[in-house]
């Protein structure tokens, strides 16, 4: 069983006390100072609040209050985060690489047979590279006022 | 006039193969995501607040309307009616312009480098922005639990989280140190994401823009909201907007609003030229350029709104705790009752007892509070360390922090489909590659190029790196590149027969104001300003500031700017700090164009040019 006594001093402007912890349970004798102050650090929280005071208005003299630890969490956090931001973009990229892709061979399927059906067509209409000869011809330099109002309606605003 | 009209018709045949906009809406949008980026929230108001406040407006102002809007409606009309990116549209003008069009190629490229490591830092912070509490908002504890962690109890816990956990600081920028491995993540990730928006060029960065270049208006408006009812907001906004007139004399000022006009504006990066190339021809592009210029500015002071209030909020609660700390510290010195010093007597007890007890003050080494420094503000710290430690204290602050940050997300990526793209139709005109490489290959190898190249800027000694690029990519070489531009359209291309296209595009005639900006004002005005830059660039040592735990401010290195030999010899010698290969590929850029004009001459004279 340990008993405290305290004596006040009233010296100083601050209510100020110097106390003794003596263990009655090993013949009176004075707890050491390493030891009183291991358990006033463990339990500064509870003293605290039973004077109703906080660690900036209660000191301890030569004992510096110990400042809780940060909550580490198991897994880092932001791990976490950029992992889910990872696979969004990855599986946006490959979504988008494959429909490029299949859209690519549809492409060349589709013109594969165009060119098919062209070649067994009887038209007059002769082409090179896909243009007709008689637009091709109107390249004489003159804007054709006919040709410019196609133009505007193929390109709307 | 033939040899005009002789263009037009293979042009428009042509349109057939070339990718279109899906609507007009698209194409505004993506001009004015490109134009605003992150300069419109920090480095127009850092700005503002080092040149007088509200005084600053008057040259800016200025800058717009006889540099800015000239030059934007000049790119936009010449992409729109050569329908071309920038390399072909300066081949198409003159081939000896061709190395203007080199040049924007290679500054895109150049800032795409950086802007990206920048969106990197910002999805650093994103992604740690879903802790409780916030990793910046504490300092960690040092290794007996005793106190913090002496660095971050010297400075902030905001400070220490942006130099020692996210950059890893060095002290110096010659010592490169490794690679950050959470940064080289995080710059992956972004250069993905760069990819996945921009893949199949404006098709893809087409929808993507809906979303980016719109969202951040929403959030600039909450935060306006919020910031206005912060205290201390009222302090900020009046600190800088309060004009100091005097500040007009200094030609400093002068220089850097015609400087921020063009990065604003996101002007000679051919990304403009690229994205108007993409339009039908008969298309108003005046009444474009007036618009998404004016929207720019707009959001800018839009912009600085929240961010004056926000810093005044925090500059006022910084200086609390600092009188505080200060508070603390001196009552318990001197044994007085709790609350007796309160902030608003703080500098009366102090005077008393320095008078009275020097000494022991002294020994206190108490930090000398003053409102106003804590109400300076730099650059890109003004995201990462000003704006963080005002969201920490306010509540619901991860919420404001992934809204913030995911804003600067987005105003960022907006502005690097502008960049890719003026990297991307330039080099389809090149034909480096064949016409069977897909579209998405060409932008998958542009991505992971710059990719291999930013890492350098995951150094530790990435981010000083950074401040160089950012001080010398963005000034002279868009000046330079702008400038010939301007004459080269007028007086190469002809203003007449460029004052006819726009009158085909846009169905009237360019009206005197655009006649006398094009002809006179624009190329005088960055005459000017390229010789006053280069005079007050030469005048003094360049310096970086860094950051030493030890608080000495380190200097200096030195760059040789104009001086061709320099170039050449740096180029070729063997044993070249990085520094000077860096000095070189700007001056590259500049030279570009020089030496394709030089070369061009040399080969004519030999009767070798077609």
């Amino acid at each position: 069983m340990t008993s405290i006594s305290f004596s006040v001093r009233l010296e100083e402007e601050r209510v100020s006390f110097w106390f003794v912890v003596t263990d009655s349970a090993r013949n009176v004798t004075t707890v050491p100072g390493s030891e009183v102050e291991a358990a006033i650090r463990m339990n500064r929280n509870r003293i605290n609040s039973a004077f109703l005071l906080t660690d900036n208005t209660l000191q301890f003299l030569k004992i510096s209050s110990t400042l809780s630890p940060p909550i580490e969490p198991t897994v880092p956090v932001w791990l976490v985060v950029f992992g889910v931001v990872l696979c969004l973009v990855v599986a946006g990229i490959l979504l988008l690489v494959v429909s490029g892709i299949r859209q690519y061979k549809k492409k060349n399927h589709e013109s594969a047979e165009t060119g098919d059906l062209e070649d067994n067509s009887n038209t007059p209409v002769t082409t090179e590279n896909g243009i007709p000869c008689d637009i091709l011809d109107l390249k004489a330099g003159q804007i054709n006022g006919v040709y410019a109002a196609d133009d505007e309606r193929l390109t709307p605003l | 006039m033939s040899n005009a009209q002789s263009l037009d018709i293979p042009e428009v045949l042509k349109e057939d193969d070339r990718p279109k906009w899906d609507n007009k809406f698209q194409y505004i949008l993506s001009c004015v995501g490109f134009a605003v980026g992150l300069g419109n929230v920090w480095r127009f108001p850092y700005l503002c607040q080092i040149y007088g406040g509200g005084a600053f407006l008057i040259p800016y102002v200025t800058a717009l309307i006889f540099e800015g809007i000239p030059l934007f409606h000049l790119e936009l009309a010449i992409g729109q009616r050569l329908r071309k990116g920038s390399i072909g549209v300066w081949n198409t003008i003159s081939p000896y312009l061709g190395g203007v069009g080199i040049g924007s190629l290679m500054v895109s490229f150049i800032v795409s480098l950086y802007y990206n490591t920048i969106l990197a830092w910002v999805m650093w912070y994103f992604i740690n922005s879903f802790q409780e509490p916030l990793p910046w908002s504490a300092c960690p504890l040092n290794g007996n639990r005793t106190g913090y962690i002496e660095e971050c109890h010297e400075s902030t816990a905001v400070n220490y989280f942006w130099y020692r956990r996210a950059l890893n600081i060095a002290s110096d920028i010659t010592d490169s140190g490794n690679l950050q491995w959470w940064l080289v993540l995080c710059l992956a990730i972004c250069w993905a994401i760069v990819y996945l928006c921009t893949i199949r060029g404006i098709e893809s960065t087409g929808k993507a823009i809906y979303v980016t270049a719109i969202f951040p208006y929403l959030v600039l408006t909450i935060f306006l909201i919020r910031g206005l009812t912060l205290p201390g907001a009222t302090e900020g906004l009046v600190y800088f907007f309060t004009p100091n007139m005097n500040i007009l004399k200094n030609p400093r000022v002068w220089l850097d609003a015609a400087t921020q006009i063009f990065f604003s504006l996101s002007l000679a990066f051919g990304g403009l030229i690229a994205f108007s190339s993409y339009n039908s021809p008969k298309n108003d592009c005046e009444k474009d350029a007036v618009t998404i210029a004016i929207v720019n500015s707009m959001t800018s002071l839009y912009a600085s709104i929240p961010v004056f209030s926000i810093l005044g909020f925090k500059a006022t609660t910084r200086y609390w705790d600092c009188l505080d700390r200060n508070i603390i510290g001196i009552i318990n010195e001197f044994d007085l009752p709790d609350q007796s010093i309160m902030r608003d007597n703080y500098t009366i007890w102090f005077g008393l007892l320095n008078t009275t007890h020097p000494k022991k003050i002294a020994s206190l080494k108490l930090r000398s509070c003053d409102l106003q420094e804590f109400l300076d503000a730099s650059g890109t710290g003004l995201a990462f360390i000003v704006f963080t430690e005002a969201i920490i204290l306010m509540p619901g602050s991860q919420g404001w922090a992934v809204l913030f940050f995911v804003m600067l997300f987005s105003l960022g990526l907006s502005s690097m489909f502008g960049n890719i793209e003026g990297i991307l139709t330039p080099l389809l005109e090149l034909h480096v590659v064949s016409k069977s490489v897909p579209k998405e290959v060409l932008s998958g190898v542009i991505c992971l190029v710059s990719f291999v190249t930013a890492l350098c800027f995951t150094l530790r000694s990435g981010s000083y790196w950074l401040e160089v690029f950012d001080s010398y990519a963005g000034s002279l070489p868009l000046l330079i590149i702008a400038f010939f531009e301007v004459t080269g359209v007028v007086y190469v291309y002809g203003i007449k027969r460029f004052s006819d296209d726009v009158k085909w595009m846009t169905g009237r005639q360019p009206n005197f104001y655009w006649q006398v900006s094009w002809r006179i004002i624009s190329p005088l005005l960055m005459l000017t300003v390229f010789i006053a830059f280069v005079t007050l660039q030469t005048q003094k040592q360049p310096s970086y500031g860094a950051w030493n735990p030890k608080y000495v401010c380190r200097p200096i290195f030195l760059i040789h700017l104009l001086s061709k030999n320099d170039c050449y010899n740096l180029l070729l010698s063997p044993d070249t700090s990085k520094l000077s290969i860096v000095s070189a590929i700007f001056e590259g850029a500049i030279w570009g164009t020089g030496v394709k004009i030089w070369g061009l001459v040399l080969l004519q004279a030999k009767g070798w040019t077609r």
